[in-house]
Parts: structure tokens; C-alpha cells; sequence
């Protein structure tokens, strides 16, 4: 009995490898035709692991494209609308618990049905009118439209299940709404709060479409970067496929330190955005 | 007042009736700030989008009331009706592909093996990595002479393919970019909804001697489907306002055999800069969504599987 059920497990891990080797494949390929010269990544039949690595392609993004500074700017936006949203998001989503003022978190659910790109038309023109094309503001500001509704959403669904009681005895010892939030209600949430974190985090870093019609030259998100890079007469495989991996790189690392809230966020969200 | 709200704390009911009206703090205070933010980026756009819906505007000339021109244009353009076309397509596959392999790969991560949190890890980084990133990489896999999977099915002995670079072929492998991409989220939730199934109607299945795939058709599958249900709704959203991976392989291309509502709107907004034009297709756009998820929304109450659903 014992036995055949470790053979099971074993045949089920096969399985499991065969489910899963696109994922491992695809990105095995990335990571090699990022450190392939022209010629292997030319070569025919393909390559998978070339005789001399061509660090050089890393190189080259970083002093050629300028990718220290689109870096910089992606950390910037990135964090500027993750903070932003944190700031106005959590106290929103305690506020709209306690409230249950369910109406609300429909305008919230709408926007995430929204195509990104009816959001852009008018605050482009906005932008214009206000002169804040050609700095990192638009783009901050535009961000919220993701990071926002993440946020609120998580924190609304957090909340819910936090114990009233505690914030009820603080509320009769004296404590005003604001105490309550700040010293009872808010030291609780930070589980939800780190979720919430690092979905706006992923969700902003990964955003393409902003980016491309605000962005200038001095502005442009790593995102665009990697897609400016494309001119479509002469593309080197190498130097591209760099680019995109220092792009995806960070959130990658993320999602395999905060697995678990990833999950728990994702599908709490899902569960209840249905 | 003290008195009270010590009764109103020991129970729960009674804090939901009589005596939380007077005590309840004011918790507006706490939304507001997120109210003025909304109402900027989100309400503001949709308001302007609607006005801008009923005008005739080109950047850079004079705007003039148009009425509903915009809309009856709409009607007419042969694009419009192939772009709508092109993205019902899209949605139907990017919907039933990860649904059936998530479902596939949530019943594997359901059971126990080795290493079983290490792969589902992997399994689930494309979800998380940044889709244009992603798109590039597949655009060079998908090279017709040098690309890797021409190479890998001419191994099983199938001949080369065109990928993205032809007309009919150009929309299933950009299903199969967003099916590698999606198919994780539709796992997780399904594997959510496994986890929640009891085990007792499957001892007694067994002792009558059930095979798996009974088992599965008449009891697991029904005790996830709200759990499906919900998995096809967020994806017919997703796939049906999907930007990223199109715009950045083909831009709706060869021709506009790829072209959905979304990249056709892009191009009239920010390539032709015909506002008025743009602003029409984006409400369409949206009462579409809207629609499209009302009419899932129903369908899952139809089925009665909302009290399933609830824990």
C-alpha cells in the first residue's frame, strides 16, 4: 500500500514537471538568447547553451539605452503611485468596511473593468492643458488608476475581517476615529497592507500603456524602454532579450519572496471581484 | 452612553441595531481623500469621454458639436465591425484555453507530490512578469526562420509555421502568448475551490465503485464550477480590454488581421488623434465590457450557485 502510493507521487511530480516546463523552458530560452552573440543567436538548429557568454548584451543596454535612467524612472513612478495609493487607499478601505458602503466599492470594480485607454484620452489632454507633459507627474498620476482600486479593493476585503471589538473598547476609553485607525485598526492590517503593497507594486511596474503615450525621451518607463528598443529593420536578439529581462527581473524576484500574499491577495481579490 | 456601548460590544447583533446609530464614528473623513482621487482619474475621464463622444474633434482644429455622427459613423466603419469581430475571437479562445488548462493544472497542484510548492511557484511567475517583456521574447520564438518553435515542431516532424506573421495563424499564437501568460490565475482559483470540497461523497463514490473520471464529471466538476464561473468572468474582462501583448508583437498586424477594438481604438486616438472618433468607440467599448460581465454575472445566479459559493 505504502508503496504504490509513492509511486503515484512520483508519477504525479512527472506530470507536474510536464505542466510546468513551458514556463521553465520559455524562460531558459530567455535567459540564453540574452547571453548569445548575434551569430549563436543566428544559429541554426538553435543553441541552447553557447561556448562563449555574451555579458556584453547587458552591457550595452545599460550604456547604450540609457537603461539607468529608465530604471530610475520606473522606480520612481512605480513607487510614487504605490505610496500615493497606500496613503489614500488604506484609510479608504477601512473607512468603506466599517461603512459597508458596498456602493462604493462598485465604482471601484467598474474602473477595473475600464479599458486603460478611455482613462488616457482625457488626462492626456489634461496634462497638456496643465504643461505636465515631459516630467514623471502624468505618469504617477495615471498609475493611481491601477494602484488605487488594488489597493482599496484589498484593504476593504482586510478589514471586513478584522475584530470590532478592540476598536469599540478603544472608542469608549475616548479614543477619537482617527486613534482608533491609527493605533487599534491599523497595526492589525499589516498583513493586508503588505499585500496590497506588493500587488500595486507588480501591477504598476508591469503597466505598458501609460507609458507609451505619455512617456518622452526623458521619461519613459522600463516597460517602453525595452519596446522603443524594437526598430524593426535590424533587431538584435541579444542585447533585446537582455532588456527584457532586467525589466521583468524585479517583479520575478518579488513573486518568489511574497508567494504566498501574492496568492492569498490574488485570489481574494478574484473570489470576491466576481 | 458608557453603558450602552458596552452592551453594543458584547453582542453582535444588537450593535448591528439599536444602539450603533448614535455611537457610530464618522468614518467619512477616511474615504474622502480616495473619493477626490476617483472622482480625478476615474470619474472625471469617463464624464469628459462621454462629452467628447458627441463631438468632432481632430487635435490641433476647432472642436464642433456633432451629435451622435460619432456613433452612427461608428455603424458604418467596416473596420469597427472586423475589429469587434476580431476581438470576439480573441476573448472566446484567451477564455476557454486557460480555463481548461488551469483547471487541468489545479487538479495536478491539488494532490501531493514532491516539491509541489517549489513548481507551483514557477507555474505561476508568468502571471506576474511584465507582458511586454514577455511579448518581445515570444516575437523572437515565433520567427519563422530562425525561431525556436519552428525548430522545436520540426523535431515531431510538423513543418514551419508563420506564427504571427500570417493572417490566419496571427490570432491563435497570440491566444497561446496570453494562454501561457493566464492559464496560472485560472489555476489558482480553481486550486481555491478544490480546497474547499469535502471528502465524504468521494469515499462513498469509490465504494460503488466510481472511476476517476465519473468522479470528476459528477462531483468535482460541479462543486467547483462557481469557482469556473468566476475564473471565466475576470478573464472574458481581461482578454477582451488585452493591450500589451498585441500592440507589442503585431500591432494589430499583418494588415488588421489582429486588430481588436482596443488597438483600433489606440490608433484612431493617439495615431489618427481623431478624439471625437476615439471617444465614441471607448464608450461602446465600455457598455460592452459592462454588458459582457452582467450577462456572465446572470448567468452564474441562474445556476443557483451563488449560495454554493458562499463559504
Amino acid at each position: 500500500m505504502m508503496k504504490r502510493k509513492t509511486i503515484d507521487r512520483i508519477g504525479l511530480f512527472f506530470v507536474a514537471l510536464v505542466m510546468v516546463s513551458p514556463v521553465i523552458l520559455f524562460f531558459l530560452w530567455m535567459i540564453s538568447l540574452s547571453l548569445k552573440y548575434e551569430i549563436d543567436n543566428g544559429a541554426y538548429p538553435p543553441i541552447l547553451i553557447p561556448e562563449r557568454f555574451a555579458w556584453s548584451n547587458y552591457l550595452q543596454v545599460f550604456q547604450e539605452n540609457n537603461f539607468f535612467l529608465y530604471f530610475w524612472n520606473s522606480i520612481l513612478v512605480t513607487g510614487g503611485a504605490t505610496l500615493l495609493a497606500l496613503l489614500i487607499g488604506v484609510p479608504a478601505g477601512y473607512g468603506i468596511a466599517r461603512l459597508k458602503a458596498e456602493r462604493s466599492a462598485m465604482v471601484i470594480m467598474i474602473a477595473r473593468m475600464t479599458p486603460g485607454l478611455s482613462f488616457l484620452i482625457p488626462l492626456f489632454l489634461l496634462f497638456q492643458w496643465l504643461n505636465l507633459l515631459g516630467t514623471l507627474w502624468p505618469q504617477i498620476i495615471i498609475h493611481l488608476v491601477v494602484t488605487v482600486p488594488i489597493v482599496v479593493w484589498i484593504m476593504i476585503g482586510y478589514f471586513e475581517t478584522t475584530p470590532m471589538e478592540l476598536e469599540e473598547a478603544a472608542s469608549i476609553d475616548g479614543a477619537t476615529p482617527w486613534q482608533v485607525f491609527r493605533l487599534v485598526a491599523l497595526p492589525i492590517a499589516k498583513p493586508g497592507i503588505v499585500v496590497a503593497f506588493i500587488l500595486s507594486v507588480i501591477f504598476s511596474w508591469n503597466n505598458f500603456v501609460f507609458g507609451i503615450v505619455l512617456a518622452s525621451r526623458e521619461t519613459r518607463t522600463l516597460p517602453v524602454a525595452v519596446y522603443n528598443m524594437l526598430s524593426f529593420e535590424q533587431v538584435s536578439w541579444g542585447p533585446l532579450a537582455a532588456a527584457a529581462l532586467i525589466v521583468t527581473l524585479p517583479v520575478l524576484v518579488l513573486t518568489m519572496f511574497a508567494q504566498r500574499q501574492i496568492v492569498a491577495g490574488l485570489t481574494a481579490g478574484a473570489v470576491k471581484g466576481g | 452612553m458608557a453603558a450602552v456601548s458596552m452592551e453594543t460590544a458584547r453582542s453582535d447583533s444588537a450593535a448591528k441595531n439599536g444602539g450603533k446609530l448614535r455611537l457610530a464614528p464618522n468614518y467619512w473623513p477616511f474615504v474622502i481623500p480616495a473619493l477626490v482621487v476617483i472622482a480625478a482619474v476615474i470619474v472625471f475621464p469617463w464624464v469628459f469621454t462621454l462629452w467628447m463622444s458627441v463631438n468632432s474633434w481632430t487635435l490641433g482644429q476647432p472642436v464642433v458639436f456633432a451629435g451622435l455622427d460619432n456613433y452612427v459613423r461608428l455603424f458604418t466603419d467596416f473596420r469597427f465591425w472586423e475589429s469587434l469581430w476580431h476581438t470576439a475571437l480573441y476573448t472566446l479562445l484567451a477564455v476557454v484555453a486557460p480555463l481548461f488548462f488551469g483547471t487541468l493544472a489545479a487538479l495536478i497542484f491539488d494532490a501531493q507530490f514532491p516539491l509541489r510548492g517549489f513548481l507551483r511557484g514557477i507555474f505561476v511567475m508568468p502571471m506576474m512578469a511584465t507582458p511586454v517583456a514577455i511579448a518581445l521574447v515570444w516575437t523572437m520564438m515565433f520567427h519563422p526562420q530562425l525561431g525556436v518553435l519552428n525548430y522545436l515542431l520540426s523535431l515531431v516532424g510538423i513543418g514551419p509555421q508563420e506564427w504571427i506573421y500570417n493572417q490566419t495563424s496571427v490570432i491563435p499564437s497570440l491566444v497561446l502568448v496570453e494562454t501561457w501568460q493566464w492559464t496560472p490565475l485560472i489555476m489558482l482559483i480553481v486550486l481555491g475551490g478544490l480546497a474547499a470540497v469535502p471528502r465524504e461523497p468521494f469515499e462513498s463514490a469509490e465504494i460503488d465503485g466510481a472511476n476517476a473520471w465519473q468522479k470528476f464529471r459528477y462531483l468535482t466538476l460541479p462543486m467547483i464550477a462557481p469557482f469556473l464561473m468566476i475564473g471565466v468572468i475576470i478573464r472574458s474582462i481581461d482578454a477582451v480590454k488585452s493591450f500589451d501583448i498585441i500592440y507589442a508583437m503585431t500591432q494589430g498586424g499583418p494588415g488588421t488581421a489582429s486588430e481588436t477594438i482596443n488597438i483600433y481604438l489606440y490608433n484612431t486616438a493617439f495615431s489618427y488623434y481623431d478624439i471625437g472618433y476615439a471617444s465614441a468607440m471607448a464608450v461602446i467599448f465600455f457598455v460592452i465590457i459592462v454588458a459582457l460581465s452582467f450577462v456572465l454575472m446572470m448567468v452564474r445566479q441562474r445556476a443557483n450557485w451563488s449560495d454554493v459559493e458562499t463559504r
